[in-house]
Formats: structure tokens, C-alpha cells, sequence
């Protein structure tokens, strides 16, 4: 079941929440809303829910408009960040909650009931839990016992809201990959929210990034991570180095190293902002063929398979610190320690150009 | 000694619990066994006779009969009263919770004047009731109306923190459930409001069944139809019986216990099925 989301506009007092945000979420899809706090993914994940309604804007359901449905007729599974089970409940009264408070003609059979919850526990691998109580389980067995409990009701779609935010970091991937393989088996069409780009890159089909109540991006997560839309995209994405650039007939300076850029061949003088991936910074101990940025090693940080280095640049006045990550058979070859000099090159960069200023006034590049 | 002890990050155990044992004895339980101990200078046959007494029974009755009604009265608006104060946001909702507290603060003798002069035949509601064949003031059902008045604070204080704290998505994962409003209530949210509203009801009756200064104003205390039993204890100080004033005090004390125990059992029963942590 596809879910349609046009020109939805939501304000709470002065702040706008969602701003003309539209949205295709295709049948059978896990869909993942990603941004920081206060970006809307929440509002959204809510108005679709029917738990908050828009200021305008339409929210359709297999092409047929739900705008006006309440929550209870939209037959949404929502699961909450804090889980929210009913504390007084087992936890098989929990799950069966759904189905009992349906209307009788629409109520399963108490032995139908039974069946039903039972093969949702067992679903959720928790069925050794039915006679407890919420409060005597953890974080991780909560959690999915609330998404048994929403998957009770047979939903044509599943919310899920921060889903994984209350879980300590191990449980929290445990759970990610577990929900990965839930969704293909029974490929229900699924949105997540999620503060994390992690959890967004290795668990969704697609990835929608908000920002201040917009949309900025909506690509897999391989389209987002490489080929960010947006000087947001690319920083809320994982690590990255920004560095202020001078674009010139298709090159961007950035001080007095050149890099070829084709697609501004008829910019005349323009600042940019160029951003680096800090593994895709080649590092050399001596200059080798072409420019190449002078820098000193400050910091050495190895984690794991990879050395993430931090590096000053050599005569200039910015101090913030260049992260690089190179492999640790790299690392031992180049035989780095604290103090070195080193030769840097950006292997790939993406350049944004400043909006609003046609010639190029920045001075400190 | 020891066997109480063991060992505990929290320093003072033993001054601790010296000092609580102290206190209780000094402040509830001497007092308490000094009425026990003057009972036992009655036989066994005079005590009985003194607390069976038709006119003793009569005030067991009334006063139990009357906390009780009240105090479940109490149940039920004190619960609407918390609700729309934790729910609702309206003009002057800040005067109408400091309101609440007005029975606690006022001395019961100005409730129970009060309460009279509007009672009354004569007064501003009593006229009204009186032609409807409705007599309020000097019977029992004045006694109800001043219990009710003076346990209303302890059950809306009770339950409103513990509404406070259900969280919004309780309610909200109840609806994308498909339950309606009732069914949300009666089975997310009364549940988990019961063992306070249990507190506020013992509290509230509790309370009742001690009170004196109120009552006597509005009660006419009538032997046999409007007298409460602590106006029966106070009589017989007057009359120098002490000796018959604390056995009625031994019996009140007796009931109440009982019955306080019955309600925190259930209340402890209801915690242990949905305990937090």
C-alpha cells in the first residue's frame, strides 16, 4: 500500500514544522525520514499517522484521500520511541489489545485471538514471554514486543518513530538488522524516523533527508551518501571537511592548489564551499606531481581497520583540523608519527557555490 | 537488632530506624495503648455492653455507612475534578486547584457552620431543597454532605500526579490500536490510575470516619438517627466516663485498622500487577 504526501504544511505557534513537504512512499518500501531534531521527520511521521493533523495538505492512502480519517479508521501500526505498552497488561494482552477492542462482529474468536497473538510473539521470538509483564523485560524485548502488538491489527502501513532511540548501541544494531529482515519477509510498507545516519544508510530502502521542516534529499541511501543535493546533506552525512574555494574557467582554488572542475568552466571569480570525504584524501610524505596542500600531523586516532588522522595546513591562519582517514597498511607504510609533515590532495570534491555572491570577494583563500 | 541489619550504601541504618520506632511510639502508638490500657479497667461484660449498646450501634452505622458513601463519592468527582485540572486548559484553573485545598486548610467547625447556614431551611440551597421534600441540614445525609466536603482534597491530590504522569502515548498507541475513548479509559487508563485513586479513597475515609468538628454543626445529633459515634466518645468524657469513652475509641480504632488494612492490601495487590520498575 503506497502512501502519497502532498503540500503538507504544519505550524506549531511561530515555528514551522513541515513546510510544502511532499513525499511518494511506494508499496511495500522501508522508508527511512532522516534529519536532526527539531527538522519535522516527527511532525511527518505523525501527520501520516493521523495522530496530528496538518494545516494543509492531504495525506493520501492508496490514492484514496485519508486527510480526514481518524486515527483509529487508518489502520496504521505506529511503534513509539518509549515503546508506550500498557503497564497493567501482560504481555500477551498486550499484542491482543488490538483484536479485543474491535467491534464484536469484527473480533476473532477467543481461540482465533489466542493463535493470532501467539504466532506474533513467536514472530518477534519472545513467545516464552506471554504471561510476563512490560516492566519485567528490557529495552530491546519491549520494543519488539510493541511492534507485535502494532503488526496484531494486520496494518497496511507501519510507523515507526525513533523505533531504536532508547537502546544502548549493541541491542541498537541487533534490532536494525532484525527489523531489515522482518520487513523482506513480510514487506509491509514501513517509514521510519531516525536522528541517526547510520541506522538510516543500513537499514532503509530509500532515504528522505529533512531539514527545517523541508525535504532536502529522497534517494537511496548510496545516492545521499554520494552524491549529497545539498551543503546540508553532505554535513548532517557523516564526516566531512569543508574548505572555502575560488572557482576560475573550471577549477576550484583552493589556496594555491588547483583542482579541475569542468561543470563551472564559465565561472568568472566565484567562492564555493568544496567539501571532502576524509577518505577521500590522499596523503604523501613527499610533493609528487602537481599541488599539493604542505600539513602537519597533530592527532593520530586508530580505530579499528582504519587511522583517522587530524591535520593542520601549513601557513595559513585556519586552524580548524582536516580529518583524514586512510587504511592501516597506508598508515604503516607512510610511517607517520605526531609533528610529521605530509602532503594532502582531495581525490574527489563537491563544490557548492555560493549563492548570492556572483564575484569572488573572499580574500583568506 | 542485627538481624535487621545488613549491609547498605546508605549510612545511619541503625539511628534510622531508632529513631522512626521512637517517634511512632511516642506520637501514635502510647497514645493508642493508653486507650487500650484504661478499656481494661472494664470487665469484659461491661465493655461489651457499653459498645453494643442499641444507641452505640445505631452511631457504628452511621458513621462507617456515612464515610464510606462519602468517601466513594469522593472517588468518583475527585477523579473528574483531577482529570479536568491535569486535561483541561482553562481560564482560572490555577484558582480552582488552590480551591481544592480549601478543605484541608479551613477549620472543620467553619466547614460544618458553613455548610449549616447553607443547608438550612432558611439558607441558600436548604430553601430550595426544603419544598422538593428534601432535608439536608440536622439529618444524616448533612453528615454525608460534610464528609464529602472535607475528603474531597485527599483523593483529587492523590490521583492528579499519578494522571500527570500517564504519558500522551499511551493513549495515542491505544487509538492506532483501533480502541475508542472508553475503551482507551477503561482499560489503559483507569488501570493504571486505581491504586492511587485506592490511596485517595482510604485517605478520604479514613478521614471521615475521625471527623468531629464539622459534623456535629450539620448532624442535629439525634440519638439513634444522626449521632456519630466520636460525638457519643466526646458525651461520655463529659460525663466523666472514661472508661466507656475509650472502649468506643478502642472499637472505632479496631474497625478502622481493619479496614484500612483491607484497602492498602488491595492497593498493594493492584501495585504488584503493574509496578513500574
Amino acid at each position: 500500500m503506497s502512501i502519497e504526501v502532498l503540500h503538507l504544511s504544519k505550524h506549531f505557534g511561530t515555528f514551522t514544522a513541515l513546510h510544502d513537504v511532499n513525499l511518494q512512499v511506494n508499496s511495500g518500501e522501508l522508508l527511512a525520514l532522516l534529519g536532526p531534531s527539531g527538522s519535522g521527520k516527527t511532525t511527518l511521521l505523525r501527520v501520516i499517522a493521523g495522530l496530528e493533523t496538518a494545516d494543509s495538505g492531504q495525506v493520501l492512502f492508496h490514492g484514496e484521500d485519508a486527510t480526514d480519517q481518524h486515527v483509529r479508521e487508518r489502520q496504521v501500526g505506529f511503534v513509539f520511541q518509549h515503546y508506550a505498552l500498557f503497564r497493567n497488561m501482560t504481555i500477551f494482552e498486550n499484542v491482543a489489545f488490538g483484536l479485543r477492542v474491535r467491534p464484536k462482529k469484527f473480533r476473532p474468536s477467543h481461540a482465533e485471538i489466542r493463535d493470532r497473538v501467539m504466532a506474533l510473539l513467536h514472530l518477534v521470538q519472545l513467545d516464552w514471554l506471554a504471561d510476563r509483564y512490560p516492566h519485567q523485560l528490557s529495552g530491546g524485548q519491549r520494543q519488539r514486543i510493541a511492534l507485535a502488538r502494532a503488526l496484531a491489527v494486520e496494518p497496511k502501513v507501519l510507523l515507526l518513530d525513533e523505533p531504536f532511540g532508547a537502546l544502548d548501541a549493541k541491542v541498537r544494531k541487533e534490532l536494525r538488522s532484525w527489523l531489515r529482515r522482518l520487513h523482506d519477509d513480510m514487506h509491509i510498507t514501513s517509514v521510519f524516523v531516525t536522528h541517526d545516519q547510520e541506522e538510516a544508510l543500513e537499514v532503509a530502502d530509500r532515504v528522505v533527508v529533512m531539514n527545517e521542516g523541508r525535504i532536502e534529499q529522497i534517494g537511496t541511501p548510496d545516492e545521499v551518501y554520494e552524491q549529497p543535493a545539498s551543503p546540508f546533506v553532505y554535513e548532517f552525512l557523516g564526516h566531512v571537511n569543508l574548505f572555502h574555494s575560488r572557482l576560475h574557467r573550471g577549477h576550484a582554488w583552493i589556496g594555491d592548489i588547483a583542482v579541475a572542475a569542468p561543470e563551472h568552466a564559465e565561472a568568472e571569480e566565484r567562492s564555493a564551499i568544496a567539501y571532502v570525504r576524509p577518505h577521500e584524501i590522499e596523503v604523501e610524505r613527499v610533493q609528487t606531481g602537481g599541488a599539493a596542500m604542505a600539513a602537519l600531523v597533530v592527532h593520530i586516532l586508530s580505530i579499528g581497520p582504519i587511522v583517522r588522522l587530524e591535520l593542520v595546513r601549513k601557513n595559513d591562519e585556519d586552524i580548524t583540523p582536516i580529518q583524514v582517514e586512510i587504511s592501516k597498511e597506508r598508515f604503516r607504510e607512510l610511517q607517520l608519527t605526531k609533528g610529521d609533515e605530509v602532503f594532502i590532495k582531495p581525490r574527489r570534491l563537491d563544490l557548492f557555490p555560493n549563492q548570492y555572491e556572483e564575484a569572488s570577494k573572499s580574500t583568506r583563500l | 537488632m542485627s538481624t535487621f541489619k545488613q549491609h547498605s550504601i546508605l549510612p545511619g541504618f541503625n539511628l534510622a530506624i531508632g529513631f522512626t520506632l521512637l517517634y511512632l511510639s511516642l506520637i501514635v502508638l502510647i497514645p493508642l495503648s493508653a486507650a487500650f490500657i484504661r478499656t481494661a479497667e472494664l470487665t469484659w461484660s461491661e465493655f461489651w455492653t457499653i459498645v453494643t449498646a442499641p444507641r452505640v450501634m445505631a452511631s457504628y452505622r452511621l458513621t462507617f455507612g456515612a464515610s464510606f458513601a462519602a468517601a466513594m463519592v469522593n472517588a468518583f468527582f475527585g477523579l473528574l475534578v483531577a482529570w479536568v485540572l491535569v486535561r483541561y486548559h482553562f481560564p482560572g484553573k490555577r484558582i480552582v486547584d488552590a480551591l481544592v485545598d480549601l478543605p484541608f486548610a479551613l477549620p472543620t467547625a467553619v466547614a460544618g457552620i458553613a455548610l449549616t447556614a447553607l443547608y438550612a431551611g432558611n439558607g441558600w440551597i436548604g430553601q430550595f431543597l426544603e419544598p422538593l421534600g428534601v432535608k439536608v441540614a440536622f439529618t444524616p445525609l448533612g453528615i454525608f454532605v460534610a464528609l464529602t466536603f472535607i475528603g474531597l482534597p485527599f483523593v483529587v491530590r492523590t490521583v492528579q500526579p499519578v494522571l500527570e504522569d500517564i504519558e500522551a502515548e499511551l493513549e495515542e498507541a491505544a487509538a492506532t490500536l483501533g480502541a475508542n475513548r472508553w475503551q482507551t479509559f477503561s482499560m489503559v487508563i483507569f488501570p493504571a490510575l486505581f491504586p492511587a485513586l485506592m490511596t485517595g479513597f482510604a485517605l478520604a475515609f479514613a478521614r471521615a470516619i475521625g471527623e468531629y468538628g464539622s459534623v456535629i454543626f450539620i448532624a442535629g445529633n439525634m440519638p439513634m438517627v444522626s449521632e456519630i459515634t466520636p460525638l457519643l466518645i466526646i458525651t461520655k468524657l463529659e460525663q466523666y466516663d472514661y472508661a466507656g469513652a475509650t472502649a468506643l475509641s478502642v472499637v472505632m480504632l479496631v474497625i478502622s485498622f481493619i479496614l484500612l488494612l483491607i484497602i492498602n492490601l488491595l492497593q498493594w495487590w493492584s501495585r504488584r500487577r503493574s509496578s513500574k520498575t
